[in-house]
């Protein structure tokens, strides 16, 4: 289990510290910190982000989505990346922007044409990934469209990467989320459509995977709005509680003018 | 970073790319006129309204020269793939939400870019393998310096498949202009230096066979060059 943090003008490694696990943590030069005096940062080196639509039975039926033959893949760019405790834009003239609790898979090893059985060798650990939508801006072309799913800060990881080898079933792990404190959202990856080995050689038949690669396997019902503010806790057993807050348009120097890249063509 | 970037000289800041390659869809007269009659249709049900973005992982990156792999057939198709030629934007100076006005001020430089598909039926919610495979996504041959583009708003794109023009595109054609797709992506995106925004290629695009060469070339930006072969 391990973070990338950046105090005292430089980053660094971190793990847990102490009895009081995520509360405090230990940078790799021994000094002891509680979690908020450091900033959180993706906890690797991200490559390539692979992101799975409706791959859990009962979100795709919340979304009255039709069962599927391949996977729903899309690709996120390296701006959308954000780490834990930091703040999301939601801007003003969204009606729905939601939080999308999911298992996080990082690859450790180039995946070329991997066969199911030995896909999870390639698996380096895990994090929990919060994977921001906003539902207004949906369309029609290329969907999910980048408008929607690919916004700066909207791909929340963390905050620690477990290594593979300390968890014992990622088939098997509850995921929640918790806005203000209320439970919103449920699921347990045993129910994932297409689960983490199918996923590793669907995707390594067509694209070579590498180190740091990172495939969100998706998310269970129970999504809802958040409104500047919210504060939007992810957990998943064994992995942590990854911490994220809405910020409104101010914050980010927005007059809430986001129409102004649409037009009519 | 992927060898293939390695091999793409940049002799302007940030002198080398990020590996991030952006694409843009129907930003081209003709992708759109394509389309005429079906947009306002199932399953799209109205014209798009924000620009239509695509990302091309690092795996599909390749240099002028690589070889580009054509699968193998799916059942009842031609083993073909499309070679679409593009104007790659390189950034080079971090761009988040610009105005229209200052948003070429954020472009380091030019280069081509060959976003290679399989032949898909349609822009809903196509399958992510028809445009991330390995090497599918030939850039270069080099990145040209934006002052040496005399109106990268009227750049003619030819491309020659065997020697033969097959295509010639104009970026005077694009819906969104250069400065205004730079606006319109950066209001919910920020493109970092090094990344490359792919401005929109024309339709219908050329269609290439295993054991085929694509060349394609623009003046001041140079020819990319990449042979086509059967799966190994």
């Amino acid at each position: 289990m391990r973070a990338r943090v950046a105090y005292g003008g430089a980053l660094h490694e971190a793990t847990p510290a102490g009895d009081a696990g995520e509360a405090r943590l230990r940078l790799a030069d021994g000094r002891v910190l509680a979690e908020h005096e450091v900033i959180w940062l993706p906890p690797f080196e991200v490559g390539t982000v692979i992101a799975l639509g409706l791959n859990y039975a009962d979100h795709a039926k919340e979304l009255a989505f039709k069962s599927q033959e391949e996977p729903l893949v899309f690709l996120k760019g390296p701006g959308t990346l954000l780490g834990h405790r930091g703040a999301t834009r939601r801007p003003a003239d969204a009606a729905f922007m939601h939080y999308e609790c999911e298992l996080a898979v990082i690859i450790g090893r180039r995946a070329q044409r991997v066969a199911r059985a030995h896909a999870l060798r390639h698996v380096a650990g895990y994090c929990i990934a919060n994977d921001y939508a906003v539902r207004d801006y949906l369309e029609n072309w290329y969907r999910p469209n980048m408008r929607a799913k690919n916004r700066d800060g909207a791909t929340v990881l963390g905050p620690w990467l477990v290594d593979a080898g300390d968890v014992a079933d990622p088939a098997n792990l509850e995921l929640r989320t918790f806005v203000n404190g209320r439970l919103t959202q449920r699921g347990n990856t045993r129910d994932l459509i297409f689960d983490i080995p199918y996923l590793i050689e669907y995707l390594s038949s067509f694209m070579t995977l590498a180190a740091g690669d990172v495939i969100l396997t998706g998310t269970p019902q129970g999504v809802s709005n958040v409104m500047p503010g919210d504060e939007v806790v992810c957990e998943i057993d064994g992995l942590g509680r990854l911490i994220n807050t809405i910020a409104g348009d101010a914050v980010f120097g927005r007059r809430g003018d986001d129409k102004s890249c649409e037009s009519n063509i | 970073m992927s060898t293939a970037l390695c091999k793409i000289p940049m002799d302007v800041a940030p002198f080398g790319l990020s590996g991030t390659v952006y694409g843009t869809l129907l930003n081209h007269r003709t992708a759109l006129a394509a389309l005429e009659g079906q947009m306002t249709l199932p399953p799209y049900n109205a014209p798009p309204r924000a620009p239509v973005m695509y990302l091309k992982p690092r795996n599909t990156l390749a240099a002028c020269g690589d070889t580009v792999e054509v699968p193998a057939a799916e059942p009842g198709t031609a083993a073909q793939l499309e070679a679409a030629a593009c104007l790659g934007l390189v950034i080079g100076r971090t761009a988040c939400h610009v105005s229209e006005a200052a948003a070429l001020d954020h472009v380091a430089g030019f280069l081509i870019v060959n976003d290679v598909s399989i032949p898909h039926p349609d822009y809903y919610r196509p399958s992510v393998r028809y445009k991330a495979r390995d090497g599918f996504c030939p850039l270069g041959p080099r990145v040209t310096a934006r002052a040496l583009v005399a109106n990268p708003d009227a750049l003619v794109i030819r491309t020659f498949v065997d020697g033969i023009l097959v295509q010639i595109m104009s970026t005077a054609d694009l819906i969104r202009p250069l400065a205004r797709l730079l606006a319109d992506v950066t209001e919910f995106m920020t493109l970092a230096p090094g990344d490359v925004l792919a401005a929109g290629a024309a339709a219908p695009a050329p269609r290439v066979r295993a054991g085929q060469t694509v060349v394609i070339e623009a003046d001041a930006l140079g020819r990319l060059t990449n042979r086509f072969v059967g799966a190994a």
